[in-house]
């Protein structure tokens, strides 16, 4: 005779939510924001020993302690937010762009060779122009390569993109190699230095004011491009669900093809911003992993541009505060980069709770047994 | 001609122990893949294995005056095996409990890792109170790099082969064994049919979840093994940043060898040379640069390829990258 | 003597619906059972609780006499029960035996060439006839089908249940695999098949159970019986449903399907030689067992399919003209100012977009509007508000995601903007499928309505009774053949009931009939 073994039914199990109101969303959001500065500052005491208050203030100090670094912390927040900007198109589609580092690099890189190759050749009001017309083409191009592989045969476009950097990298570091002023030095140090030729003007006596109202700007035609246009709407089909793409008569091709070009032309502008606006110069490094941060801002941000400004602030706060801390206890910079990380973690994982229910066990069965939903249907 | 022989005999040995930590990466990737996560964890991962091996071994060298040298292996092992077991468990309890994107997790999955290595990288001789003031491990190096004893006296062979620290023949002998589990075993076959089906897997009674959190650990803690190859072999010293954009290199490896870890053996070498080409050819500091570019290309083509030519066994697992949940069937 | 499986008072609901309702079942050793009932009767779910995917409400389930409780398909092969499924569960890259053996922890050393050899074994003993080396994204349908067979079979499966395992398959291959399921008939094993095709349970089975809307309605031997006793046990009593229906105002010629012939990615007719006409002010009802090419149908007609043979006319009824729909896009469809609307099966994946409010699914086919590059969400979102009125749509407002309302809701919102382009073509595919009464008739009127417009209406139906009574004319669709078409008010349950098991096409003359 067979015995069959008592079944255990699982203590709990996990069923998809329907939607949580917007309020207790961001609750769990909020909470697991403090719940990772908490985390971090526990582990700032272990590390350090310091009272975790005074890190906490040390941070605030460090991001917005003084006018300069206000000013600081808003340029670092506009030049994330831009890079932001240029992927959530992409996201948005589904289309796992993390190629954003190598558009911005070949971007801000276009910009630079023009203030290296261009001043006294073409009239200097036409410079700025010019560059930004050259970093967007760049961007551009360097976006459309993937994408139009992942639409013609559906090459995996984030091994693809994330191949590209390197190559923008490297392409980079030889032109700074050839470029170098002086020669041999390996880098190209500040361009224009003394004549200006291809900076940003100030304004307001502010330097960084008008790539931050650049930024700003961009975010509110992102946000109504997505939101308010065709081309927005488009994208959101085709990210949601090809078949209904289909249905209603959208060339897939084409929009994977537009929306790239759009997203790594933005990254050019990204790039161009960083060059004419704050660095003068080109390296291998300008942007600085942004490229790979902006995934996170963008994701976190449920790619929505508005809420992007303050996912954007989060990050380059942490990131400033925790260089501050770093400094003043003599750490080491990389410091903040074990914040930022923990952070990221806490804000990923709440978003289990956000979409997901845990169900513990009842004493029904009711829970083991699946509905299939067309079946269901069916029976109706 | 002799010329080029000797450049050449030079050249190989550097290529391999350019390829080692590569391989190390990409053979940890490969089997991670394999479970349907596409972990770009794997750089930050890489550097913790490093630190960790690092810490472990300058904490160890000065602690005794004379270092026993099975416990001047096994510390820095066990240390960076411990370190990037974590990581992984980070990856792959956000990735398959908490079912997170796994593009997001992983980069800051990178972001963080690099911190690590980098913030004790740069603190941690300061904070030990040696007196030193760099993670430098000279001792550990010498045991480490130790390659067997003959190898001097076999010629080119010898310096080619065999005059190697154990860390290189352990990632060959890691990278034939992943490739035999994966192809010949049955704990292979199941795994692979994570990655490619969950559903199916699920359904023919395999453990969906622990497939993919054991593979993405043991892919992790192989990968580790990388950095610690690069910091107590190749380095001897610990330098911030130096470990450079290798985990993106390794990444990248597991595309040119279009998943099969044997395949990444001679790939890894392959890329090895490629990275220090510029080194052998007589060209300028300039075009160093477009040369260290190649594995990169090389890899976009290899991608491209396999897509245009469609052939099944030369794609990502199918699930590559999705989360899976049962009841979404 | 026990039977190998006895199920007793087996009730299964989900939510409000009944899917099994109290119902016996037997299936001795050495014995082929067929389950005949229609789309929607629940045979599948019975089977699924046999098979360990569900588990009963109430009643029992006995094996060999012994009174067991399956709770999971693991449970299921311990009793050596096997079921193979209608979407097959396997790994493409993967070979069959590697498919076969996959999740199978006994046996000692793992051995590909030993379990190859086994299942080569297992198919001689059958007469298979299968490459155990082959990989499955090379193989046709009924070689998967083969496969996911063996795999029960090499678990040791002794009562063998398979769900529609004709469906997919060419008459050769159906005989193919009935002569094999005798083979293992005559081997001892019992086996349970479902299907609504009634030759096929004549020539195959020894007893036939028939169930009707989730009841079980009786249990014949095949011997005793024909195919009209088993139509009328299966399609049950006609029900009265008082809709009202209209005669046909003036109807012209609208849309004529001519010789239309398309093949699926395997390369399997789904559609084969159709030719048909709609008419204007007309219902034109389809009715077919599910996945006879009913979707094809209708995707071709929308420019979603590929036809490799065929035509598709559209009589223009403002300008006269006759256009050829044939390969056509649907933008390309609608810069013809052909005003075709189209109320798809699959509602939340093709019809609509679940996570986009309902404002913005308004806006699905009318998005474009407008010269500015920018959306005009203003008479999509009066729309919308117009739709949640009339149809009585139950949502906190316009600005929910249509994922979130009922079924029934989903269907009204995606009804609704469907015939708000006043359309001249309407096709709407199982649109009252899941959905409760109350919605069902407002669905019924809106088609009603559409069609004392002026429109051409073509529904496509699995309810019977509903055609009857909603349509005039109604087209049978077997096999992806039309095999026959009659006249909604003279016709019986019992005449389309045989006309959908047919699978050989009868080329109409009624092309005039309404004219």
């Amino acid at each position: 005779m067979k015995m069959h073994e008592k079944v255990r039914e699982p203590l709990f199990h996990i069923i998809k939510r329907d939607g949580l109101v917007w309020w207790k969303s961001w609750l769990i959001r909020i909470a697991a924001v403090a719940a990772a500065l908490l985390f971090s500052g526990v582990i700032s005491y272990a590390i350090t020993g310091e009272n975790p208050m005074d890190i906490y203030l040390t941070m605030i100090d460090g991001a917005v302690g003084s006018t300069h670094r206000v000013w600081n912390l808003l340029q670092a927040m506009a030049m994330l937010l831009c890079v932001s900007l240029a992927v959530t198109p992409a996201f948005k589609m589904r289309f796992w762009n993390i190629g954003a580092e190598g558009q911005a690099l070949i971007g801000g890189f276009a910009a630079a060779a023009c203030m290296l190759k261009l001043t006294g050749v073409i009239p200097d009001a036409l410079m700025i122009p010019t560059m930004l017309l050259l970093s967007i083409v760049a961007g551009a191009i360097w976006g459309v390569i993937p994408a139009f592989f992942k639409a013609n045969w559906g090459t995996n476009e984030t091994l693809f993109t994330l191949m590209m950097n390197y190559i923008a990298m490297q392409i980079v570091s030889y032109f700074v190699s050839i470029w170098a002023v002086p020669r041999g030095s390996g880098q190209i140090g500040m361009i224009n230095g003394s004549s200006n030729i291809g900076w940003l003007p100030r304004l307001f006596g502010q330097k960084y004011l008008v790539s931050i109202l650049v930024v700003l700007l961009l975010t509110v035609l992102v946000y109504i491009y997505l939101k308010y246009s065709k081309h927005g709407y488009e994208i959101s089909v085709v990210g949601e669900s090809e078949n209904t793409a289909r249905y209603i008569g959208i060339n897939v091709k084409k929009v994977i093809i537009r929306t790239m070009l759009i997203s790594g032309a933005l990254c050019g502008v990204a790039g161009f911003l960083l060059v004419a606006g704050s660095d003068h110069s080109i390296t291998s490094d300008t942007i600085g992993g942004r490229g790979f941060t902006a995934i996170m801002v963008s994701w976190l941000a449920k790619f929505n541009p508005l809420t992007m400004i303050l996912t954007s602030f989060i990050l380059v706060f942490m990131e400033k505060g925790a260089g501050e801390v770093a400094t003043d206890l003599g750490l080491n910079h990389a410091f903040s980069d074990i914040i930022t990380g923990i952070i990221i973690f806490f804000i990923i994982g709440s978003e289990f709770f956000i979409h997901y229910q845990i169900k513990f066990r009842e004493k029904e069965k009711a829970s083991i047994d699946q509905d299939d939903k067309t079946e269901k249907e069916v029976k109706a | 001609m002799q010329a080029i022989l000797a450049s050449l005999i030079s050249f190989l040995p550097r290529a391999i122990m350019q390829g080692t930590p590569l391989l190390y990466g990409a053979t940890g990737e490969i089997i991670t893949e394999k479970s349907g996560h596409l972990n770009l964890g794997i750089p930050g991962i890489m550097y913790v294995g490093g630190i960790s091996g690092a810490a472990g071994a300058f904490l160890y060298e000065h602690s005794v005056d004379v270092m026993n040298p099975a416990l001047a292996i096994l510390i820095p092992l066990s240390c960076a095996l411990v370190g990037s077991l974590l990581m992984g468990l980070i990856y792959s309890f956000l990735t398959v409990t908490l079912r997170a994107n796994q593009n997001v997790t992983g980069l800051a999955l990178t972001t963080f890792g690099i911190g690590i290595g980098n913030f004790f990288g740069g603190t941690l001789a300061k904070l030990s109170g040696t007196g030193e003031t760099s993670l430098s491990l000279p001792q550990t190096k010498i045991l480490f790099k130790t390659s067997l004893p003959f190898a001097a006296d076999l010629g080119w062979f010898g310096s080619v082969f065999l005059s190697h620290g154990f860390l290189v023949y352990l990632a060959v002998v890691i990278a034939l064994i992943a490739a035999f589990v994966l192809g010949r075993t049955r704990v292979g076959l199941q795994l692979r049919a994570v990655g490619e089906n969950p559903a199916t897997a699920d359904a023919a009674g395999v453990n969906v979840n622990r497939y993919k959190y054991v593979a993405t650990c043991i892919g992790s803690m192989i990968a580790g093994l990388g950095g610690l190859y690069y910091v107590v072999d190749y380095m001897g010293v610990w330098a911030n940043d130096g470990f450079g954009d290798r985990g993106w290199l390794a990444i990248a490896l597991v595309i040119f060898a279009v998943w099969r870890p044997h395949v990444g053996i001679l790939g890894s070498y392959l890329f090895g040379g490629l990275y220090i080409l510029y080194t052998v050819i007589n060209i300028g500091v300039a075009e160093q640069e477009l040369f260290k570019m190649l594995p990169y290309v090389v890899t976009i083509i290899v991608l491209v390829v396999t897509s245009i030519r469609e052939k099944r066994e030369s794609q990502p697992p199918a699930s590559l990258g999705l989360a899976y949940f049962r009841e979404e069937r | 003597m026990n039977y190998a499986i006895e199920l007793k008072g087996i009730t299964k609901t989900f939510g409000s619906v009944v899917a099994n309702d109290n119902v016996n079942l037997t299936v001795a050793r050495g014995e082929i059972l067929s389950i005949l009932g229609e789309n929607g009767s629940g045979k599948t779910t019975l089977m699924n609780m046999i098979a360990g995917i569900y588990f009963p409400d109430h009643g029992q389930i006995f094996i060999d006499g012994e009174e067991v409780v399956i709770r999971s398909p693991k449970d299921a092969f311990q009793y050596k029960i096997g079921m193979i499924h209608q979407h097959f569960k396997l790994v493409d890259v993967f070979t069959a035996t590697e498919n076969i053996i996959l999740g199978l922890k006994d046996q000692g050393k793992y051995n590909l060439k030993k379990a190859a050899a086994r299942v080569k074994e297992i198919s001689e003993q059958y007469g298979f006839e299968i490459d155990p080396t082959k990989k499955i994204y090379e193989m046709s349908v009924s070689e998967k089908q083969t496969v996911e067979i063996i795999k029960v079979l090499y678990r040791g499966a002794d009562i063998l249940i398979l769900d529609e395992p004709t469906a997919v398959l060419t008459p050769q291959e159906t005989q193919k695999l009935f002569a094999v399921l005798r083979k293992m008939r005559d081997s001892g094993k019992a086996i349970i098949i479902i299907t609504h095709k009634l030759h096929e349970v004549l020539s195959l089975s020894d007893r036939v159970s028939v169930l009707c809307k989730g009841k079980y309605v009786g249990t014949v031997n095949t011997a005793e019986t024909n195919e009209m006793a088993l139509t009328e046990m299966m399609v049950g009593k006609k029900v009265t449903l008082n809709i009202d229906r209209s005669a046909p105002k003036d109807p012209q010629k609208r849309l004529e399907v001519k010789d239309v012939t398309c093949l699926n990615r395997e390369g399997v007719k789904m559609l084969d030689d159709v030719s048909f006409t709609a008419y204007s002010g007309e219902i034109l009802g389809i009715a077919g067992i599910a996945g006879s090419g009913q979707r094809e149908l209708l995707e071709s007609i929308a420019g979603l399919q590929k036809l490799s043979e065929g035509d598709i006319y559209y009589h223009n009824p403002k300008t006269g003209e006759v256009d050829d729909l044939r390969n056509k896009t649907p933008m390309q469809i609608r810069d013809l100012g052909v005003r075709l609307s189209f109320v798809p099966e699959d509602r939340l994946g093709m019809g609509l977009v679940g996570n986009m409010d309902i404002i913005d699914n308004m806006m699905l086919r009318s998005y474009q509007r407008g010269k500015t590059m920018f959306l005009e969400r203003k008479k999509p979102k009066n729309l919308a508000e117009d739709i949640i009125k009339q149809l009585e749509v139950v949502t906190p407002s316009a600005h929910t995601p249509v994922r979130r309302l009922s079924g029934g809701n989903v269907q009204k919102v995606l009804v609704g903007r469907e015939i708000a382009s006043s359309p001249t073509v309407l096709m709407a595919a199982y649109p009252v499928r899941g959905l409760d009464i109350n919605s069902s008739y407002t669905i019924y009127n809106l088609l009603n309505q559409q069609k004392e417009k002026g429109v051409a209406v073509i529904f496509v139906g699995e309810d019977l009774d509903v055609l009857l009574e909603l349509c005039d004319r109604i087209l049978v669709i077997g096999s992806g053949h039309i095999t026959g078409v009659v006249d909604a008010r003279s016709a019986t349950k019992e005449e389309i009931g045989l006309l959908m098991t047919k699978t050989t096409a009868v080329k109409e003359e009624n092309e005039n009939e309404n004219a």
